[in-house]
This record gives C-alpha cells, structure tokens and sequence, in this order.
C-alpha cells in the first residue's frame, strides 16, 4: 500500500468509519470539510509520529503540512527524507 | 395515561370529565398542601383546569381578581388560572408570571385551551390519535392512551444539529411539543396555535438610557424580585450550588434578602477534568449553606443511562444529564421537593463561549488579514496554546470558515452546528432516504421572525441560542426531565420573564463587555460574591461521555445488545458497520473529540429510545430511580 493510500484509510477510519476511498478527494481540506476538528487534528499528528516514527515539530503544525491527504503525505514524505 | 406519570406527581391523582373531554392530574404539592388537588374550576363549575407548574404571582393576582368580584374556594396558584381565563379570555396568559403547562376546559364554548410558559420551562405535548386529541407532559402518557410512537427522521436529523428538535417538531412521528410561549385553542373541531411571548430584543427608552452601573442596580433589584416570588412554597426551597457564578449568586441573594435558611445540593466527580468540588466548598464556606454534594462516577452514568432516556424520551449527544439526575435523587432524599437553579444566565446575559467566539469572528472580519485579530481566539480558548490548531494560519481554517457572511443568520452557530451533524454520517440509506435532502438548518432558519436580520449580532445569537438549545435540552433533558424524574420541581430565576425583557433592552455591550461575558451581571452581583467567584471565567458543565459505557474495555451489557449489529440492522436508523467501527475506537479509549463522543452518545440513545418507546420495552431496562445518598460538608459557623 503507498504512503497516500495509508495515510488516506487513516483519515476515512478514524474520522468518517468508512474505507470508501471516494469519500474524501485527496486534495480536500480536512478542517474546512469538517472532517477533523481540534482533537482530530491531535489524533492525526499522534498517528503519523507513531506510525512512521518521526516528530512533528512545533512550528510545523501548519495547513500546509496536515490539511489534506496530499499535504500529509508530503510531509512525511519530507520527514523521511523520501 | 396518567399513572405513567407518577413520578411527576406522586401526592395524589384527579379526574375531571366532562363530555368528550377528559382532565387528569398527578399532583406534585409545593402549594396549598390541603386544597390544591386538581382539577380545579371557576365558581358554577364550567370552567376546569389541570396544569403542571407554579404561578409565582398567585398573591397579586388573586387580589385582583378578588377586586374584580371572582370567589376563590382555595388558597392555591392552580385557581387563579381559572379565574384570570374568566376575566381576561386567551389574554390570562399575559397575567401569570410562572412556569407551566396549562389545560383549559370552557364547558360554555366548548373551547379546550393548552398554553406553555413563554420559556419553555414544562413541557407540553400533543397528537391526533384516530380523531382523538391527546395531551399531556409527556409523551409516555400519549403512548399509554393509545398512540403508537415511531421515531421520525426528521426529528432525528434536528437532534443531531441542534442538540434536540425543535418545537414543534419532536423526535416521535405526529407527536407535536407545543412551543414556549405559544397557546393551542381547540374549537369547533378547529386547533389553532398562537404565540403570546416572544423572545426578542426590545425597544426602551428608559432602559437604553441607563449607564451600566444603573443597569446593574436594575438587575440586581430584578433578580432579587425574581427569586422572593420564587421562593414561594409551602414547603422548604433548597438550590444548586455547581460553583459558578449565577447558582452562588442566587443562593447569596437569597441569604442576604430572604429569611430562608436555604439548603444547597452540587454534584462532584470522581475525575478531576470535570470537578468543581473545591470553588463549591469555597461557596458553602462563604455562604455558610447546609450543603450535600452527590459523587458521580463514569460507572454510574454508564449503568443510570436508560433510566436518564427513559426520561428525555429523545436521543441526546451528552450525558450531562445523568449527574443532574442523580442531583435530583439526592434532593428528594434530603426530603426536599422544590429548588432553585442557575439555568437561563447564560442565555440572558450571554455567557456561552459561543457569543465571545462570534464577536471576535465580526470583529475579524472587518480586517481578515489581521493576525493580532484572529489571535483574540487564544485568549477565548486558552487550550489553544497546546493545541496544533493553536497557531494562527490553523486558527484561520478552523475559525475563519466563512467568517465574511455577516447576513448568515448560523453566523454564530454554524460551527457547533456541523460538528454535531457528523452524526449523520452514520445515517443508513434508508433514514437519507426518509430525508429527502431535508436541510433541517435551512428549514429551521426560515422560522426566524422577519425582524431578526436588523437585530444586533449578539441579540441574534443569543434568540437562536434560546430557540435550540434552551427549551428542547437545557430546560427539558438537562432541566425538568432529570428533576421530575425524582419528582423534583426546578425553578429559575434568571428566565423569570421580566428580567429577560429588561436584559433584551439593554446594549449588548452591557452583556459582553470586550470578551468579558455577564458582565452587567457581575456588576450585579458584585458585593454579594467573594470576588474571585466575580472574576472567574465560565466552566462549562461536562460530564465523561463515551469512557462512561466500558467495563474494562468491555462494553457494558446492554451496550452490546442495543449496538450489535442485529439490533442496528433490526431498528433500521445507522449503519452496523459504521457504528461497529465507532465502537470499537471508543472501547480502545482514542475517541479523545467531541465528534465521536457526540455520535456514540446519540447513537446508543436512540437506540434506547427506539426500545424503550417504540419497542415498547422501556420496562426490560433498570429505570427506578436509586437513592442518592450525598456527602454532607459543613459550613463553617
């Protein structure tokens, strides 16, 4: 399974209990659909930072690094130097 | 149809028929211990009445009505009622200040009247049953007269926005609340509804020309006039005590206006994220209060949770309600039957985050690219600061979502609105179905009173708060269901009508002032508070949600049956697998948001409800009341 498709079936789990890809568009904003709300947002950082092994540092907690499919997958992309 | 509300009313039952109408009544008695058993009527005995409730101002009103030649054969409030219809027709609404549900019988005309205090206080509901018209207080009593309940979507999907329907509109299908501060008039074989109250910002000179501190001074002489009627019982009055401002503020104006040795009642958790034990202790050391506290645990709110629908009679999102219940059981063993409460404040003198959240949103907006600006929300939420939506290019995605469309009626509400709609997610294509694409948001805003959009933002805020979520849960799942449930009656100062009339005249900025909410209540209470309770921030009331229904993390019995997925598949209204998978991220303890406790909270009670009420096995669940016993705290004399 690639990064994408991982990170995606957590999003559809966790927060909308389905695996139903077409839910969600890769490139949907979790916080402007209402998919994630502010403990949400701390569910995904725990998942990322525990599944892939890397540390969300302060100043990265930002829109463009945790606000899509796409822009979560980048980063850790990034954060694992891939 | 009566026995099933015994618990509303366990001194005493009474009938009245006439024709094809028929009265009953469970008698709660707090007045006229000896001569207040209903039904009542007028002096040739065509006039008859049943009503659940108090009429503050019986004293006065009965004078008047003396003055005006009426003989009364009681001392109770209940004959007033009569009398006042005599006098005034459907205008004796006008002269009652109270809380109540009402049933009028004129043998004359042939005219049954219903009337509903203007809040929303008690409960009031009806439906057509094979061109029969039931009513009663609550819809238990419909179903033992005969009506066959079944859970309507439409209501479902208005739980799952607003926290409850929206009246008239209930979570039964044909089942009608009569909404506070309406009349239903049935004659002729015709039933109209009008309303004789409105909760509106007002227009008054006087009133707009006060400065703060004589607004303040009003307040305070309003509130304390509030609470003298209030406390007119011919039985001992005792108040809750959670702590915060406006129950410590009732229970010191109390002590310092009234000869009432006031008894005082709070409830505590075991977990320390929702207690306020110690601001209560500090209270009751101020006040000098005989004081009892009931301990709560998340075991108990899972066990007493049937009983609590049982109660609300409609699926809720919080189980906040369990606590107050297990309060009322503590009152009723303390012997009481009759206590103040600090309901209505917030909603009158705009305490909720959710107005200082939207002031800053107006605020913001008048400069969207201001950083400062959108800081404000740290300041609101101090959580912020830990939390990753803390910074600000977050706080703009999750604050700022249309944070331009001044006209939106939701402009306040939207974002509370959408969290509690995620529910709907777990909707199965048959109940989307039964919806039709129903925007039950857009069908409720299109009930707005034409004026509202030339009202201020708070004043609109504040009339939508009110419309929501005071009658259809403060006042009902979180107010007169728990009390009743013990048969205790709750009474609320701060809704009494006429201080709400002064409050919707006065500035919003005497309301909240900058992002200090109640600030002209404050004012108010100022010298009669230690001033760190004056200066304490709103806590909102919780109570653990989903951790509340694990065992070990094992689902507790009747959990497991209500959400397998036989019987989801059975009842029809969610999707098993959906619902599966919510549960299981609940008993692995990671549902730390609202969202989901929200969902696993409303789905597992109306599942019970469905049982309970559609079912009809609401008797296959523990729902008698436990004795609450309470720890007692001394005051220090």
């Amino acid at each position: 399974m690639s990064l994408r498709s991982e990170i995606k079936q957590f999003i559809l789990g966790n927060y909308l209990f389905t695996n139903d890809e077409s839910a969600i568009a890769d490139d949907d904003s979790l916080l402007k659909k209402g998919i994630v709300d502010s403990t949400g947002m701390l569910e995904l950082i725990m998942h990322v930072e525990e599944k892939y092994g890397i540390k969300v540092a302060e100043d990265e907690m930002i829109p463009l690094n945790l606000d899509s499919v796409i822009n979560v997958t980048a980063f850790v992309e990034r954060k694992l130097g891939k | 149809m009566i026995q099933s509300l015994h618990h509303r009313g366990p001194d005493g039952f009474g009938f009245h028929e006439s024709g094809p109408v028929g009265l009953a009544h469970a008698r709660l008695s707090i007045i006229d211990l000896a001569g207040g058993q209903q039904p009542i009527c007028n002096e040739d005995r065509t006039i008859w009445t049943v009503f659940n409730g108090e009429i503050f101002n019986y004293i006065e009103l009965r004078a008047e009505l003396e003055q005006r030649g009426h003989r009364f054969a009681t001392n109770s409030d209940t004959e007033t009622i009569v009398h006042a219809y005599e006098e005034f027709g459907l205008g004796f609404v006008d002269h009652l200040n109270g809380q109540f549900a009402i049933a009028i019988w004129d043998e004359p005309r042939k005219r049954l009247v219903l009337a509903r205090d203007r809040v929303g206080i008690r409960p009031l509901f009806y439906c057509v049953d094979r061109s029969r018209l039931l009513f009663a207080s609550e819809v238990k009593a419909l179903a033992a007269g005969g009506a066959t309940l079944a859970l309507d979507p439409v209501g479902l999907a208005e739980a799952f926005t607003f926290w409850s329907a929206v009246d008239p509109q209930t979570t039964f299908k044909n089942v009608h609340s009569l909404p506070p501060g309406h009349l239903m008039v049935c004659e002729n074989g015709n039933q109209t509804v009008q309303r004789y109250w409105h909760w509106t910002p007002r227009t008054d000179r006087a009133i707009a020309g006060l400065s703060f501190d004589e607004a303040a001074g009003e307040v305070r002489k309003r509130l304390v006039e509030a609470i003298r009627l209030q406390l007119r019982a011919d039985v001992p009055v005792g108040a809750y005590l959670s702590g915060g401002l406006d129950s410590s503020g009732i229970v010191s104006l109390v002590r310092n206006y009234t000869r009432n040795r006031v008894r005082t009642f709070s409830v505590a958790f075991e977990e320390a994220e929702f207690d306020e034990s110690e601001s209560q202790a500090a209270m009751v050391r101020y006040l000098n209060t005989e004081h009892v506290t009931v301990r709560c645990s998340r075991q108990q709110i899972g066990e007493r949770f049937p009983q609590l629908i049982w109660h609300t009679e409609t699926p809720i999102v919080r189980t906040a309600p369990v606590p107050l219940m297990m309060l009322s059981g503590l009152v009723r063993s303390s012997g009481y039957k009759v206590v103040l409460t600090g309901e209505g404040a917030d909603e009158v003198f705009a305490g909720y985050d959710i107005f200082k959240e939207a002031k800053i949103r107006r605020f913001w907006a008048r400069q969207p690219q201001s950083k400062w600006r959108s800081s404000l929300f740290g300041r609101l939420y101090g959580y912020l600061k830990h939390s990753p939506v803390g910074n600000s290019q977050f706080a703009s995605s999750f604050f700022g979502a249309a944070i331009t469309d001044l006209d939106n009626p939701a402009y306040a509400h939207g974002s509370r609105w959408g969290t509690t709609r995620r529910i709907w997610n777990f909707f199965t294509p048959a109940t989307r179905e039964a919806l039709a694409g129903r925007d039950v948001e857009a069908a409720m805003l299109a009930t707005l009173p034409a004026e509202f959009a030339s009202w201020d933002g708070l004043s609109r805020d504040q009339y939508l708060e009110s419309k929501t979520l005071l009658s259809g849960y403060l006042l009902s799942s979180q107010g007169d269901r728990v009390a009743m449930a013990n048969s205790i009656e709750g009474r609320v100062p701060f809704l009494d009508h006429e201080l709400i009339e002064f409050a919707n005249a006065l500035p919003a900025r005497f309301k909240l002032r900058g992002l200090e909410e109640k600030a002209v209540l404050r004012a108010a209470l100022a010298d009669a508070l230690p001033a760190d309770i004056i200066r304490r921030t709103k806590q909102p009331y919780r109570a653990p949600d989903s951790a509340s229904f694990f065992d070990a993390s094992r689902p507790l019995p009747y959990v497991t049956e209500l959400l397998s997925p036989a019987s989801l598949k059975r009842a029809g209204y969610f999707d098993p697998a959906l619902v599966q998978r919510l549960v299981e991220k609940c008993r692995q303890g990671r549902a730390i948001g609202f969202a989901d406790n929200q969902a696993f909270v409303g789905i597992l009670s109306t599942m019970l409800v469905h049982e309970m009420f559609v079912e009809g096995r609401g008797r296959n669940f523990d729902i008698a009341p436990a004795a609450e016993e309470g720890v007692r705290i001394e005051s220090v004399q």
